[in-house]
């Protein structure tokens, strides 16, 4: 086949620009898009997979026009259903190295059915949801993760629906790799990128991203110089959960997550990070972060989960990824809730 | 004893009716391969409830199945029976009235006790068996139950394993009533219970039971020779319209390289086809049972861009929801089909029953301008040519293409001269020529001279390029918000599907000829019932011809030259006049409608009779 524009691929030291396209970047000006955009550009060169085996599909939103400005192949299809298009065009070819780009309002809302199915059959590919809390595109409604109160376009006196949590929806579909991350830390960013690539199976990212438009600063407290140390806490597999300058800790009291001051307990009494451990799993993401209603909490990133079940990279395998999956973790129902949604701290 | 009279007839009707646990599909199912294999022509019509196990014995809860056979070619499975076998009493009342006079009913007498009586609701328990109200028919009344369970009394199994044996018992008497051998139903029970022996002794003892009671039965005084019918020479198979779709995919796929993918969701009675394909891995065919409808059309999306010939089927509430998808292909310009087994509609409808609503859905039913080319299929046979064509234009022209079939083609059969692989229809399949550069930049919407731009897909070196839903700029595929350019893409995805009107045959009259008085125009389903109604109309000397369209949008070019040679144009169509609207619309003639929505397929006496109605009508003005 004649090739006339720029080869690529491996060997050919590309650089982040090369994966830049000729389309403007339409993005409202200080968008949190820019951020991903560029950690995504910037990770592709180093991941050895020919330019015209990477793939971009989006459904429909802000986040959603990010195809266009990836030189690769991409197609920006309908509101919700990228889920389904990734997932057709993997059986199909699964060598293919597929970026799923998604929103809070595509993926949670109206694509969530898609959503959960893609997760549930764990084909090999990249799902990377941007979450702000807010729909941008249609200028300005809440949406399924806004906070409890939100005031919106449409919900001019709050919102009064319960928001949910992308990261404990994303376990309970049985996701294989489960990780959260924020715009406004690059270099984090690129290391939950790159992990997610290389993960065999599906890899599901929330991205906490400022829509400085219609919902700026909702995740302030998670940004801001003076706030941040002590309201994130990066999980490290292997390593206990310490936060704040490791001045505070988390110990396990039972099922439940305290948070300790680290003057009178020692690293070890602390709780280990295991990324394959899907009760702790699900218990981190339970106890942590969600709250309905916007306040003090704390949030954590890096990966939650990292399971090396089978992958579907081939439909016939769907059985035995189902199979594997199940022998490998016992669900152990959690009897603990907590009612403030706030986090208990010692 | 009296011999029996064999008396000789072109073709039979016979109807198979009872509860829905009788295993009449299946008594039905074996009838149909038996005379099939004696060499007769058929046709079938399989009629059954919604609910899977409707409560026994009620009206609700009967299943029929229809088959015409005969030496002469059949086209539809026949409006009268001339024989009706009934398990209980429900299942004549509900089809009586389709017997011809003088017809002959067998009747399980066991289903017609008090309670059965009750239940299919005849007045203070009145018993047709013995009220003489039947005696214009030849009755046969028979306790099939109690004569299946003396025969297995020593078989040591159940009552109600016995019980299921009793159709089997009316097979074998109605095979020696057509002089038919139950050899291949012994096969076939052989093989169903393979690893269980004693059940299929069981049910054939039952069978031969029932042919040795038709043998010795001192009443019986008419059995039935059918000759052959002299089909051209061949190989055969039976094929439904469902099995047939799926195996033209199959030969499509194969035929031209491109591997096969399939995703749905469970509908009835689409999900035959999922069923068919899924049994063929040996074929690379990768079958997706999607999470919902949007999901399949969009799965398929995906791997239709991935460079597979990708197709996905559901009936008329699928295809409701697969619409903005549908609109995207359209937008994408990507090749696909979408298959519409189409049943009564609106909203969940008569899932089991039959219909022709669909088609102003399938040829406007989406946002926007969105033409997609519409095609129907006519008869079980013929959904295996109306896939494989369906498939061709999608890959030759670039676009999503919809295929009309409807529950009386998915769930009837008739006989199949199948095609050998020489005899099949190669596509041409676009590929980027080198042209499609400027500045070194790949154009992905460049097209050539029917507007088809070349099928690319990921993983091909120096082409990379992106797609979506938003207006395009014409050649480079950019997001354009240009007035002018929209204008200009909406009339070039026009134009293209136009154009597909010169790659397709001209329109031909299947009966009849060109100037005819009155020209019943069909499409899809009703083929069957005009052909024979066509037949008989010339036979009877009037001036008639048939044209059955397979191509509905576009239509053949010729078309509307062809309709003007007629002086009326009549319509049969089971729906309120949907291909009526089309035509007049298109062709602006006085298009006559014929309607019938009753979820049941059109009798030939039905347009037979409807046609000279509207002949007579016209003569008085």
């Amino acid at each position: 086949m004649q090739t006339k524009n720029k080869s690529n691929g491996h060997g050919e030291n590309l650089v982040a620009k090369d994966f830049a396209t000729d389309q403007d970047v339409r993005w409202c000006p200080g968008c949190g898009d820019y951020s991903i955009l560029k950690q995504i550009q910037t990770i592709l060169p180093s991941i050895n997979v020919p330019r015209e085996n990477i793939v971009f599909i989006s459904g429909i939103g802000c986040s959603s026009r990010f195809p266009y400005y990836m030189n690769t192949y991409g197609m920006h299809s309908i509101h919700g259903r990228a889920g389904a298009i990734v997932s057709g065009l993997k059986s199909v070819n699964p060598d293919l190295d597929i970026w799923m780009i998604t929103g809070d309002g595509d993926s949670l809302s109206i694509g969530g059915n898609h959503l959960i199915h893609l997760l549930r059959r764990n084909f090999n590919v990249n799902i990377v949801l941007f979450n702000n809390q807010i729909y941008g595109l249609t200028k300005g409604q809440y949406s399924p993760t806004s906070p409890k109160g939100q005031v919106s376009k449409s919900t001019p006196f709050g919102s009064v629906d319960r928001p949910f949590n992308p990261i404990t929806l994303a376990l309970g579909s049985e996701g294989t790799f489960v990780a959260r991350a924020i715009d406004r830390n690059p270099i984090h960013l690129r290391e939950i990128l790159s992990a997610a690539h290389d993960h065999n199976g599906a890899s599901f990212i929330e991205i906490y991203q400022n829509c400085n438009v219609f919902n700026d600063g909702a995740f302030e407290e998670f940004t801001d110089k003076s706030l941040k140390d002590k309201n994130t806490l990066y999980l490290e597999n292997g390593r206990p959960l310490l936060f704040d300058n490791e001045s505070k800790g988390i110990v396990l009291d039972g099922f439940k997550p305290v948070i300790v001051d680290m003057d009178s307990y020692s690293p070890d009494d602390c709780w280990i990070h295991d990324d394959e451990d899907k009760i702790k799993a699900s218990i981190l993401a339970e106890f942590f972060d969600y709250t309905e209603e916007r306040g003090n909490y704390l949030v954590l990133l890096e990966y939650f989960i990292k399971i090396r079940g089978i992958p579907m990279s081939r439909y016939s395998r769907i059985r035995s990824t189902f199979i594997n999956l199940k022998e490998k973790l016992i669900w152990i129902h959690c009897s603990v809730v907590i009612t403030s949604g706030k986090l208990n701290k010692a | 004893m009296k011999e029996p009279v064999d008396e000789s007839r072109d073709e039979v009707v016979i109807h198979f009716a009872g509860d829905s646990g009788d295993g009449i599909q299946l008594t039905g199912g074996q009838f149909t391969e038996t005379v099939e294999l004696f060499g007769n022509d058929i046709s079938t019509f399989p009629n059954f409830p919604a609910e899977i196990r409707a409560p026994i014995g009620t009206l609700a809860g009967v299943s029929g199945f229809q088959l015409k056979f005969g030496s002469v070619e059949v086209f539809t499975p026949g409006d009268m029976f001339d024989v009706l076998v009934v398990m209980n009493a429900a299942a004549l009342k509900i089809n009586l009235k389709n017997l011809k006079p003088g017809g002959i009913i067998i009747a399980n007498t066991a289903g017609f006790d008090k309670k059965n009586l009750n239940l299919a609701k005849y007045i203070d328990g009145a018993n047709p068996l013995i009220d003489h109200s039947l005696d214009n028919y030849q009755l046969h009344a028979i306790d099939i139950t109690k004569m299946t369970r003396e025969a297995l009394k020593d078989f040591g199994l159940s009552v109600k394993e016995v019980d299921r044996c009793k159709n089997m018992f009316v097979l074998g008497y109605v095979y020696w009533m057509f002089s038919q051998t139950p050899d291949n139903t012994i096969k076939f029970i052989r093989n169903k219970f393979k690893k269980n022996t004693e059940i299929a002794e069981a049910n054939i003892k039952a069978l031969k039971t029932g042919y040795n009671f038709g043998d010795t039965n001192e009443t019986f005084k008419t059995r039935f020779r059918i000759k052959a019918a002299s089909l051209p020479k061949g190989k055969y198979r039976n094929i439904n319209g469902n099995s047939a779709l799926a195996l033209a995919l199959i030969a499509a796929s194969h035929k031209n390289n491109l591997e096969l993918f399939y995703a749905s969701y469970p509908i009835t009675p689409a999900s035959d086809i999922l069923h068919e394909l899924s049994r063929h891995k040996n074929f690379g065919v990768k079958t997706y049972q999607a999470e919902d409808e949007i999901a399949a059309a969009c799965a398929a999306i995906g791997a239709s861009f991935g460079g597979s010939l990708a197709v996905t089927g559901s009936s008329g509430p699928g295809i409701a929801l697969k619409g903005e998808a549908l609109g995207l292909a359209v937008m994408l310009e990507t090749p696909m089909v979408i298959i519409n087994v189409q049943r009564g509609g609106p909203s969940t409808g008569l899932p089991t029953k039959t219909e022709q609503a669909d088609l102003l859905q399938a040829i406007y039913g989406r946002n926007g301008e969105a033409p997609i080319p519409v095609l129907a299929a006519s008869s079980p046979k013929d959904c295996f040519d109306v896939a494989y064509e369906a498939c061709r234009i999608a890959v030759e022209h670039m676009t999503p293409v919809l295929v009309l079939s409807d529950g009386y083609v998915a769930n009837g059969s008739e006989p199949w001269q199948f095609p050998e692989s020489k005899d099949l229809k190669e596509f041409k399949v676009h590929r980027p020529t080198g042209d499609e550069f400027v500045d070194e930049q790949y154009l992905p919407y460049y097209r050539d001279e029917n507007h088809v731009r070349p099928w690319v897909v990921p993983g091909m070196k120096g082409y990379t390029h992106r797609v979506g839903g938003l207006e395009k700029e014409a050649n480079t595929g950019n997001v354009s918000y240009d007035g002018n350019n929209h204008e200009l893409m909406v009339k070039t995805r026009a134009e293209k599907i136009e154009k597909i009107a010169d790659f397709i045959p001209k329109q031909e009259i299947n009966r009849g000829e060109a100037g005819a008085d009155i020209l019943i125009l069909g499409w899809g389903s009703t083929f069957g019932a005009i052909e024979t109604a066509t037949k008989e109309l010339i036979e009877e000397g009037l001036s008639v011809a048939h044209i059955q369209l397979k191509y509905l949008f576009p239509f053949p070019s010729n078309l509307g030259e062809l309709l003007k040679t007629f002086d009326k144009v009549v319509v049969p169509e089971m729906n309120r006049g949907q291909l009526t609207k089309l035509i007049r619309d298109k062709f602006l003639i006085d298009a006559k409608s014929i309607s019938k929505v009753k979820g049941l397929p059109f009798t030939v006496d039905e347009i037979k009779e409807r046609v000279l109605k509207l002949r007579e009508y016209a003569d008085q003005k």
